[in-house]
C-alpha cells in the first residue's frame, strides 16, 4: 500500500483544513498571522486532551476522565508554582498526570469493572481532588510559561504550535517506535490475538493510561499558561477530545489510528467555531451547532463500528 | 459420551488398557494426570499427553470431550488444578502463553493469533521473531509475494494460517501444537504443510497435530491420543485401519439414554414441507444446504464443529442474512431482516449456548413469559392469568426444578436448558430450531428431552435438531441431514443412523474424497 | 416475581446458611439499606443532639424528592446498562422554560412547552442509543451539552419578559400538608406508578430483559431500538416533571438550577441495588438511596466536608459499589 493510500483520511483531513482556512480567509479578509496564533493558542488544550483520548482509545479503552485529570494538573501546577521554579513544577504535574493515569489503568485491570465506568467514576474522584487542591481559581503561573506560548517564531509559525508539535512529539514518537507502542496497538486491535502473541495485556494497558494520563498534565499545564490562572473546574475537553479522535480516523474499539489524524481533527473542529464567529452568530448558537456536529460525528463512529462488526 | 454424564451417573470409563505404543527417554512433552474443573463442572479428570523426540501425536476426541481445555492448559493459558507438564523433563513455566513459548512449546491456534490491525514486520517485531527465517519458512510453504508492510487484515485466512505456522517455526520451538492446522486451506498448501511438519520431526521436534481428518492424520502421524469426557482413553499407534479403532475409543462405553422403536421413524413423503432450504449458503462457512423439513418430523443435523453448521441455524433465525439460496415457509420464499421476522413466520429457535438464551439474573417465569411482551402492542400491563397458566403449563411439561427460587443462574444446567425450550412451549411451536439442545447437561434432564421433542413433533410441529451427540440422533430424529465442509454430504434414515455410520459419514469418511478434496 | 405459587418450597439442600442471608440480602437490598440510613440519623443524632425532630425529618423528605425523581432517570436506564448525563440539564431546562413561559402564556403552556422539550431531548437520546448504538454515556453527555447551548440562546430570547413560578409549582415544592411536604402529592403517585410498572407491565419486564441479556432479547423477537426510543422519552418526562418540582422548591430559575443533582441521581441509584451493567435493580432501593444521600449530606455539612471531598466520596461509592458487584457476580 502506496503511503498516499495508508494516509488518505489524514491527508484528505488536512486538505479539509485548508479549504476551511480559505473560507475564514474569504470571509474575513483580515484574517491572517494573529487569527493563526489565537487559533493555535485555544486549540492547545483540546490537543493536548485529544491525544490523551486518542492514546487509550487505540488500546481499546476510553477515559472520560481526562478533563478533570487536566482540572487537577492545572490547579497542582499553579499552587506549586506560588513557591518553586517552574520547571521542578511541571515536572512534578508532569508525574502527577502520569500516576493519576495509571491509577484509571490499574483500576480498570484490577477491578475488572469496564473502563467505561471506571473513569466515569474517576471523573468524579479527579473532579472532586481538583476542588480539595484549589476550592476557587488562584496560583500563579510564571510569566515566561505564558510568553512560550504566546506570539510567532521563524515569523509567521504560531509558538503555541510549535509547543504543541514538541511535547507531543517528544512522548509518541519513542513510543510509537518501541514494543510498548506495538503492543499498545496489538491490544486494542485484538486483546486475545495479543496475549497469545506474547503480549503483556494488563501492563500495557496501564501504561497506556499512564501515558494518556502525561498528555493530560501537558493539557492542564496548557490551561494555565493561557489563562496565568488555576481552575478547579473541569473544562468541555471530554465530547470535544471524543470527536475529535473519531473524526481523525482513530476507530472506537482500538487497534487503528495515530495521533496526526486526530489533532488535526482540533483544528478542523476550532476552525469551525472561528468561521461562526466571524460570520457574527451568536457564540451560544455556535456552541449548539459544534456540539451538535460533535454528537453527529461520534455518532458516524459508533455506525462505523457496527459496520465493521457484522462484516 | 459427555462428562457431565459420567458425573450424574456416576460411572467411571474403564480406561482402555491400550499399552502406549513407544516412550522414548528423553519425551519432549510429558503431560500427566491433568485434571481441571470449572466451578462444579469437570472439564478434565485426567488427561495426559507423551511426545517423544521426532515424534508427531495426534491428539483426538469427539466434541466436549475435553480437548479445547487440555490445549489451554498445555499452552499454559490455563492452570491445571492436579497433574502437571513437563517440557523436556522440567515442569513448564506456565502462567501464559508468552511463558509457554519461552519453555519450548509453541502452538498454533485454529484462529490466526496475528494482530489484524498491524503489518506482518510488526508482528514479527511483537514476538521477536526473526524475520530472516520467518520468510524461509513462509516460502518453503509455499507462499509467494509476501511483503512485509502488508496489513494482516487485508490477507486472506489461508495466507494466515500460514504466516502463524511460519512464525511458530521461525521460533524454533522443540514442541510444536497444530491445531487444525489444515482447516481452511487449499490443497496444495495441505500438502507443503505436512511435509514441512514432517521434516519438522525428523529434525528431532515433536508435534502435536489436533485434527479431524483421518487421512491426514494417518500420512503425517506416528500415534494418536484419543480424549475421551475429560480423560486419556487411548494411545494408539498409527497403522491401517486405525480409523476403526479410534472412532470406537471417542466413543466410548454406552450410557443408556433410552431406547426408541426406529421403525416408527416417519417417512419423508409428507405432500409439504414446512420448510425447505434450496442451496442455502452463508459465506465462507456455509456452502451449499438443501433440505426439506415436514411438520410431524424431527431431521437431525450432524456435523463435526465448525462445518457450517452455526451459520445454517442463524440463517434459519433471522440472525444472518444468507450469502446465497433461498428459504421456502409452508411454500412462501422469506428473507428475514430480524429474529422477530422468523417469529413471526413460526421458526423458533433455541441456541446451543444456554447464556445465549437465558436473562439470568431474572426468574424462571421472567425468561419463560419473555417472548410474551416481544411486541409492542404488549407493552403494557401484563395479562397475569394468561401468563400464570402458560408458564405453569410449560413448568410442569418440563418438570423444570424450581426450588432454586429467584435468579436462574442458580439452576443447574439441565432446568436452564428446560427453561429456555418451556419459553416455546409457553408461546406454541411450529418449527423449532433446537441447536445442541443437550449439550454439558445430566442425563436424567436428556432422558427427558428427547420424548418431549418427539412428543412435540406427533402434534405437528416441525423440528431441526443439531446435535453434537450422536448416540441421540436414533432416539430423537427421523432422519439425520450430514453436513461436512459447508455442504450436505448424506441424509440417513434414523433406523440406519448408528453411530458408527454417523461418525463415519460426519468425518466425509463414507462420502467420496471430493468433500475432502474441496476444503 | 418467584414461581412459587407453582410448586411446594422445599428448603434447599447444601446451601450454607451464611450464602442464604447473603442471598436473601441481595435479593432484597432495601433491608440493609434502610439500617444504614437508620445508622446515619442515629450518627447524627449523637453529634448534633436533638437535632432529629418533625420539622427536620420533614425537610429532610423535601429534599430528597426531586433526588429519588432523578434517581428514576438513571435506575430506568442503567436497567438496560445505560445512564442519563443529561437527566439534570434536562430538569434543568424544563425549570427555565416554565418559569419564563408562564408571565408570557400562562402556566398551562408553559408546562407543556417545558416538557415537550424534556420529551424531545429524550427521543433523541434514545435514537442515538437505540438506532445509531452509540455507547448511552456519550450520547446523554452530548445531549446535555447541546440542550445547554440550546438553554444559553434561548435565555437571550426572553431575558426581558422576567420570570414568574406558577402557583401550584411553588405550593407542590413549598408547601406543607400535616406537617409533610407536598411534594409527597406528587410523588407518591409516581413511585407507585414506577414500581407497579416495573412488575407488571410488559415494558417493564423487556428493560429488565434488555439489560440482562441483550442477545436472549432479539432472540425471542425483541427490537430493542423501539424500547430505547421508548425508555429514553419516558425518562426525559421524568426528567422534565423533576425540573417543574424542583423549580418550585427553589423558586430561582437559573441556567444550572438542576445540575448538582446529577452525580448523587446516579450515586442513589447504584446504592439502591441497582447494577449499572442491567438487569437487576430496584426503585425502592433507589428512593431509599436518595434518602441515605440526603442524610449523609447533612452530615457531611455538619462535619464542613469541603465541596470537592463530597464530589470525590460520590465517585469513590460509585467505583465501589460496581467493582463489589462485580466480585460477587464473578465468585458464584
Amino acid at each position: 500500500m502506496s503511503f498516499a493510500q495508508k494516509h488518505a483520511w489524514t491527508i484528505g483531513l488536512f486538505a479539509l483544513l485548508l479549504v476551511l482556512l480559505g473560507i475564514t480567509k474569504i470571509i474575513q479578509p483580515t484574517f491572517g498571522l494573529t487569527g493563526l496564533e489565537s487559533l493555535a493558542r485555544a486549540a492547545l488544550p483540546f490537543a493536548f486532551a485529544t491525544a490523551a483520548m486518542a492514546v487509550v482509545v487505540i488500546a481499546g479503552g476510553i477515559d472520560l476522565s481526562v478533563a478533570s485529570i487536566m482540572a487537577v494538573c492545572a490547579v497542582t501546577a499553579a499552587v506549586l508554582m506560588q513557591s518553586m521554579g517552574a520547571v521542578p513544577a511541571v515536572a512534578i504535574t508532569l508525574l502527577i498526570g502520569l500516576g493519576m493515569g495509571m491509577i484509571n489503568g490499574a483500576l480498570i485491570v484490577v477491578t475488572r469493572v469496564p473502563d467505561i465506568v471506571v473513569t466515569l467514576a474517576m471523573l468524579f474522584v479527579w473532579e472532586g481532588t481538583a476542588l480539595l487542591v484549589l476550592n476557587a481559581p488562584g496560583g500563579t503561573v510564571h510569566d515566561w510559561l505564558e510568553d512560550s506560548i504566546a506570539g510567532t517564531l521563524l515569523f509567521w509559525v504560531p509558538k503555541a504550535l510549535i509547543v504543541m508539535t514538541i511535547a507531543i512529539a517528544l512522548v509518541w514518537i519513542p513510543l510509537k517506535r518501541s514494543k510498548l507502542g506495538l503492543s499498545i496497538y496489538a491490544v486494542g486491535s485484538d486483546e486475545l490475538a495479543a496475549f497469545r502473541s506474547g503480549v503483556p495485556v494488563g501492563w500495557t494497558k496501564v501504561a497506556a493510561y499512564g501515558v494518556c494520563g502525561l498528555f493530560c498534565a501537558m493539557g492542564g499545564l496548557s490551561l494555565i499558561m493561557l489563562t496565568g490562572i488555576g481552575e478547579p473546574v473541569p473544562g468541555p475537553y471530554l465530547l470535544a477530545s471524543v470527536a475529535a479522535v473519531v473524526l481523525g480516523g482513530v476507530v472506537l474499539g482500538g487497534g487503528i489510528g495515530g495521533l496526526l489524524g486526530p489533532i488535526i481533527a482540533v483544528f478542523i473542529l476550532r476552525i469551525i467555531r472561528t468561521i461562526l464567529t466571524l460570520a457574527a452568530v451568536d457564540p451560544n448558537v455556535t456552541t449548539i451547532v459544534e456540539g451538535t456536529i460533535m454528537v453527529a460525528v461520534v455518532m458516524f463512529g459508533a455506525f462505523l463500528v457496527m459496520r465493521r462488526n457484522k462484516a | 459420551m459427555r462428562l457431565a454424564l459420567a458425573q450424574w451417573a456416576g460411572v467411571a470409563f474403564p480406561a482402555q488398557q491400550t499399552e502406549p505404543t513407544f516412550m522414548t527417554d528423553h519425551a519432549l512433552l510429558d503431560a500427566t494426570g491433568v485434571a481441571k474443573s470449572f466451578g462444579a463442572v469437570k472439564a478434565l479428570t485426567d488427561a495426559s499427553l507423551h511426545v517423544g523426540r521426532g515424534q508427531v501425536v495426534a491428539l483426538m476426541g469427539a466434541n466436549g470431550a475435553g480437548k479445547s481445555t487440555f490445549v489451554k492448559i498445555l499452552t499454559g493459558a490455563l492452570k491445571p488444578d492436579t497433574g502437571h507438564v513437563l517440557i523436556q523433563g522440567t515442569p513448564a513455566r506456565v502462567g501464559s502463553p508468552a511463558q509457554a513459548r519461552a519453555s519450548g512449546l509453541v502452538p498454533v491456534y485454529q484462529e490466526p493469533s496475528l494482530i489484524p490491525d498491524l503489518d506482518v514486520a510488526d508482528n514479527l517485531r511483537l514476538g521477536d521473531t526473526p524475520a530472516d527465517d520467518f520468510l524461509h519458512w513462509v516460502d518453503e510453504l509455499g507462499i509467494k509475494n509476501l511483503h512485509l508492510a502488508d496489513m494482516i487484515k487485508d490477507l486472506p485466512l489461508a495466507t494466515l494460517r500460514i504466516l502463524d505456522l511460519a512464525r511458530a517455526l521461525a521460533s524454533k520451538p522443540d514442541v510444536l501444537l497444530l491445531d487444525e492446522m489444515t482447516a481452511a486451506l487449499p490443497t496444495d498448501l495441505v500438502d507443503r504443510v505436512l511435509r514441512v511438519v514432517r521434516a519438522q520431526a525428523d529434525e528431532g521436534r515433536g508435534v502435536i497435530y489436533i485434527s479431524h481428518r483421518f487421512t491426514e492424520i494417518s500420512e503425517l502421524c506416528d500415534s494418536a491420543t484419543v480424549l475421551r469426557d475429560g480423560r486419556t482413553v487411548g494411545d494408539l499407534k498409527i497403522e491401517p485401519g486405525v480409523e476403526e479403532k479410534v472412532v470406537e475409543l471417542m466413543l466410548g462405553a454406552k450410557i443408556d439414554l433410552g431406547h426408541r422403536d426406529t421403525s416408527h421413524a416417519k417417512a419423508a413423503t409428507k405432500a409439504s414441507p414446512r420448510l425447505s432450504a434450496i442451496n442455502l449458503a452463508a459465506a465462507p462457512k456455509l456452502l451449499d444446504v438443501s433440505f426439506d423439513l415436514y411438520p410431524g418430523e424431527v431431521l437431525g443435523v450432524v456435523a463435526l464443529e465448525g462445518q457450517g453448521q452455526d451459520e445454517l441455524f442463524n440463517v434459519l433465525s433471522g440472525f444472518t442474512k444468507p450469502s446465497g439460496g433461498t428459504l421456502h415457509v409452508d411454500g412462501n420464499p422469506k428473507a428475514f431482516g430480524h429474529p422477530a421476522d422468523a417469529i413471526a413466520a413460526g421458526l423458533t429457535f433455541v441456541p446451543g449456548d444456554r447464556a445465549e438464551a437465558l436473562l439470568s439474573e431474572r426468574s424462571v417465569r421472567e425468561n419463560i413469559a419473555l417472548p410474551f411482551s416481544a411486541r409492542m402492542r404488549s407493552w403494557g400491563p401484563l395479562k397475569l392469568r394468561r401468563e400464570r397458566e402458560r408458564v405453569g403449563l410449560a413448568i410442569d411439561r418440563l418438570q423444570i426444578d424450581t426450588r432454586a427460587q429467584g435468579e436462574v443462574r442458580r439452576l443447574s444446567g439441565g432446568n436452564q436448558q428446560k427453561v429456555t425450550i418451556g419459553r416455546w412451549l409457553a408461546t406454541g411451536v411450529e418449527t423449532l430450531l433446537l441447536f445442541d439442545p443437550t449439550r454439558g447437561i445430566d442425563v436424567r434432564t436428556k432422558r427427558q428431552i428427547y420424548p418431549l421433542v418427539r412428543e412435540l413433533a406427533d402434534q405437528g410441529a416441525a423440528i431441526l435438531y443439531y446435535t453434537s451427540e450422536l448416540e441421540e440422533v436414533p432416539l430423537a430424529c427421523d432422519r439425520a441431514l450430514v453436513i461436512f465442509n459447508g455442504r450436505v454430504v448424506d441424509l440417513i434414515d434414523a433406523a440406519d443412523a448408528d453411530e458408527q455410520t454417523l461418525m463415519r459419514a460426519a468425518y466425509g469418511l463414507t462420502a467420496d474424497e471430493a468433500g475432502d478434496n474441496a476444503a | 416475581m418467584s414461581v412459587s405459587d407453582q410448586v411446594h418450597p422445599t428448603p434447599e439442600d447444601h446451601i450454607p446458611a451464611l450464602v442464604r442471608v447473603g442471598r436473601f440480602l441481595g435479593d432484597n437490598p432495601v433491608i440493609p439499606l434502610i439500617f444504614l440510613l437508620c445508622c446515619l440519623v442515629g450518627v447524627l443524632e449523637i453529634m448534633r443532639p436533638g437535632i432529629i425532630s418533625p420539622f427536620w425529618f420533614a425537610n429532610t423528605l423535601k429534599f430528597a424528592i426531586p433526588l429519588a425523581m432523578l434517581a428514576a432517570c438513571q435506575m430506568l436506564t442503567m436497567l438496560t446498562a445505560g445512564i442519563d448525563l443529561s437527566a439534570a440539564v434536562v430538569a434543568t431546562v424544563s425549570a427555565f422554560v416554565v418559569a419564563s413561559i408562564t408571565p408570557l402564556y400562562g402556566p398551562f403552556a408553559g408546562v407543556v412547552i417545558a416538557l415537550g422539550a424534556a420529551v424531545l431531548v429524550g427521543l433523541v437520546n434514545g435514537f442515538g442509543v437505540g438506532v445509531a448504538r452509540v455507547h448511552p454515556l456519550i450520547m446523554t453527555l452530548g445531549t446535555g451539552l447541546i440542550a445547554t447551548g440550546c438553554l444559553q440562546v434561548y435565555q437571550r430570547f426572553v431575558i426581558n419578559t422576567g420570570s414568574e413560578i406558577p402557583a401550584f409549582l411553588e405550593w407542590l415544592g413549598t408547601g406543607r400538608t400535616a406537617g409533610l411536604p407536598n411534594g409527597l402529592f406528587l410523588f407518591v403517585p409516581f413511585a407507585a406508578i414506577i414500581l407497579l410498572g416495573l412488575r407488571y407491565t410488559g415494558f417493564g419486564r423487556l428493560l429488565f430483559a434488555i439489560g440482562s441479556n441483550e442477545h436472549a432479547t432479539k432472540l425471542s423477537g425483541v427490537r430493542s431500538w423501539q424500547v430505547f426510543l421508548a425508555l429514553y422519552a419516558l425518562v426525559g418526562l421524568i426528567a422534565g416533571i423533576t425540573g417543574l418540582l424542583y423549580v418550585g422548591m427553589i423558586r430561582a430559575p437559573s441556567l444550572s438550577l438542576a445540575n448538582p443533582l446529577l452525580l448523587p441521581s446516579a450515586a442513589a441509584a447504584v446504592i439502591g441495588g441497582t447494577s449499572i451493567f442491567g438487569g437487576r435493580g430496584s426503585y425502592a432501593g433507589a428512593i431509599v438511596g436518595a434518602l441515605i444521600l440526603t442524610v449523609l449530606g447533612t452530615l457531611l455539612t455538619l462535619l464542613q466536608m469541603p465541596q470537592g471531598a463530597r464530589v470525590a466520596l460520590f465517585g469513590l461509592i460509585i467505583l465501589g459499589v460496581t467493582a463489589l458487584y462485580v466480585r460477587l457476580t464473578d465468585s458464584r
